[in-house]
């Protein structure tokens, strides 16, 4: 922390190097929009599961969690849990569909069954609209992380983030964003079983020498082994865990990785693969969390950073030394551009694929002007976050989280099912599903108790929320399926053949037989 | 990129009424909201009972207290179910291409 240490820099700079060069050789290999978008659909399943966790994984994962679980206890847990139950709801209601019908994005299976460019255009939006949350969120929190371990200003490292993800999608598109995502993933499990390794080490390996250590190792005392530390409201916490499970079956930069494969089988493996790799992380968290809070202590994590981001760095610190820092600092910067990698390619299949080549140009674009197209839409969504990043560095960015889960678990899950499940279900239910959603979200996060605050500094204004719910999840899941399910009883049309098409290419994967990659 | 072009068409309606491919999607459709239902609410049933209650708050195992053994138990789940899925998935697999070959049979016919 005192200044840049060489071996930081070393390993900083052979992380760049090293997905400069799969970049490099990623750029020869992406030629249509196909394998800029899905890397030519070819990847295996072990490759897409560690793909899928390293897109997954992200900082406020990493860093996030690991502080949670150091100052709030069990409270923090709770993260762990919901992000990785959350993968059961991917893996039965949404991918395989998702994989039968879909080709670039999330309307593409949208408008499988309603061809209509405002049903298409209302799922871009709002996916345009998780992406930039989440990416700022992303960036800032990065920004933050460079500044603190290599003294850099917060613009600068906010810059040098957003250099590199625009250089790997733009040159190297999905195949580069992908072997940069399994590269970050398997670094990122290394580093947390050598932490884990050391942190039970100090206690013979023994869980329960731990657990009893634990009792006095932090200001709470017992209560920091039970929950209630930090969630005391059981309507918020329920609201909040409600926004986790559900949240990741309709991220779009998750959803997009399912498309890479080549059927659903495929889809259905990575995600095996995924389930295990991320619940094993998840479970480290735990040894992560106690090491930090028993061997750096809560004073010091919270005088690093007040969140506790800075929590598995400092236990790396404390327990190997420079080198484990340094290793730890630059996994947490692999994490950071995997993740953003990923979120621009998913904006911008939003922007170039859907409102542009699909809305705009009604489909007539060759395959040269659709890889060009992709390429301006990953430069727009790249330049137009930074920007906001840039801008937002003072914003609570785990509200910014909790909110594009909230919206996906909103705005986006409510439509896939009744897509592939409801045969009454028709184009204005799907307008109405998705708005409803989003746009109840975003207002209920506006009145919520992260934007305001009576105490000044608290939140973004002074005054009193209008709600109390931190995570709007239990009100606006809801909300979106009763607006799908009003807006589809208000309009008269049905169209059981197409329906019937859908459940066909869903249920068997006809359709996607015959395609060839 | 558009590689719908050279497909040959296929009858979707003529699948979609056949009384196999009816039998799958009913029963696939059964065993994946049954399961969905099954461990959503195991998973909300945690919240519920930490915020309402203290029963996970009682130690189990030395100072180990039953909301750890809970977690623990939906992460079981969790790899469970995912095995298990993928146990059933095979199967209907199966069953789809014997629904789609029982269609290739009749359609060349």
């Amino acid at each position: 922390m005192n200044g840049v240490s060489p071996i930081a820099i070393i390993m900083f700079l052979s992380i760049v190097g090293l997905t400069l060069i799969i970049t490099w050789w990623a750029s020869k290999k992406t030629s249509t929009a196909s394998d800029f978008y899905t890397a030519g659909g070819g990847l295996k399943g072990w490759q897409n599961g560690l793909a899928i966790s390293g897109d997954y994984l992200s900082a406020a994962s990493f860093l996030g969690i690991a502080g949670a679980v150091a100052l709030s206890g069990f409270d923090g847990f709770y993260f762990s849990l919901g992000y990785l139950v959350a993968y059961l709801v991917v893996l039965y209601i949404v991918a395989e569909p998702l994989r039968n019908l879909g080709k670039f994005t999330l309307a593409d299976m949208i408008t499988a069954r309603f061809d209509k460019a405002k049903v298409r255009g209302t799922a871009a939006l709002s996916s345009i609209v998780i992406v930039l949350f989440y990416m700022i969120a992303q960036l800032v929190g990065a920004g933050a992380l460079i500044q603190l371990l290599f003294g850099l200003d917060y613009w600068l490292a906010v810059l040098i983030v957003g250099f590199m993800m625009t250089i790997y999608v733009l040159f190297g598109g999905m195949t580069a964003t992908s072997w940069v995502q399994i590269i970050k993933a398997c670094l990122l499990m290394l580093g947390t079983v050598i932490i884990s390794f050391l942190v039970l080490s100090k206690f013979n390996f023994n869980i329960l020498t731990m657990f009893e250590h634990m009792k006095t190792a932090t200001p709470a005392g017992e209560a920091y082994l039970n929950p209630g530390l930090k969630y005391t409201n059981g309507l918020d916490t329920i609201s909040m865990l409600i926004a986790l499970v559900l949240g990741t079956a309709g991220l779009p930069h998750i959803l997009m990785r399912f498309f890479t494969v080549k059927d659903a089988k495929t889809a259905r493996s990575s995600v095996i693969w995924a389930t295990w790799i991320v619940g094993l992380f998840y479970i480290l968290t735990i040894f992560l969390g106690f090491g930090a809070a028993a061997f750096v202590g809560s004073e010091n994590i919270v005088a690093a950073n007040a969140a506790g981001n800075m929590a598995a760095p400092l236990l790396a610190q404390a327990l190997g030394g420079d080198i484990l820092f340094s290793f730890v600092c630059a996994v947490a910067f692999a994490t950071i551009l995997a993740v953003v990698a990923g979120l621009v390619l998913s904006g911008a299949s939003a922007l170039s694929h859907d409102i542009y080549g699909q809305i705009i140009k009604k489909g007539k674009v060759t395959e040269k002007e659709a890889v060009k197209a992709a390429r301006i839409g990953s430069l727009i969504i790249s330049v137009v976050s930074i920007l906001l990043a840039l801008g937002a560095q003072t914003l609570n960015v785990a509200f910014l989280v909790s909110l594009a889960f909230c919206i996906a678990a909103s705005s986006n899950l409510p439509v896939i099912i009744y897509t592939i499940y409801w045969k009454r279900f028709n184009t204005a239910g799907a307008v109405t599903a998705m708005l409803t959603g989003l746009i109840s979200a975003l207002i209920l996060v506006a009145i919520s108790p992260n934007v305001w605050n009576p105490v000044e500094g608290k939140a973004i204004f002074v005054g009193e929320p209008l709600v109390f719910l931190t995570n709007p999840a239990i009100i606006s899941v809801p909300l979106g399926f009763l607006g799908g399910f009003i807006g589809t009883l208000l309009s008269k049309e049905v169209d059981a053949k197409k329906y019937r098409e859908v459940e066909v290419k869903a249920q068997t994967g006809i359709s996607v037989q015959d395609v060839s990659h | 990129m558009f590689m719908a072009n050279n497909q040959k068409t296929i009858d979707y309606d003529k699948i979609a009424g056949m009384e196999s491919f009816k039998k799958l999607t009913k029963k696939k459709n059964k065993f994946l909201w049954t399961l969905t239902a099954i461990f959503l609410v195991l998973y909300m049933l945690l919240p519920v009972l930490t915020s309402y209650t203290t029963v996970l708050h009682q130690k189990a195992i030395g100072d180990v207290t039953w909301v750890w053994i809970y977690s623990a138990g939906l992460f079981i789940m969790t790899w469970s179910l995912a095995h298990f899925y993928v146990s059933r998935a095979n199967q209907y697999d199966k069953d789809a291409k014997a629904v789609i070959d029982e269609y290739e049979g009749g359609a060349s016919k």
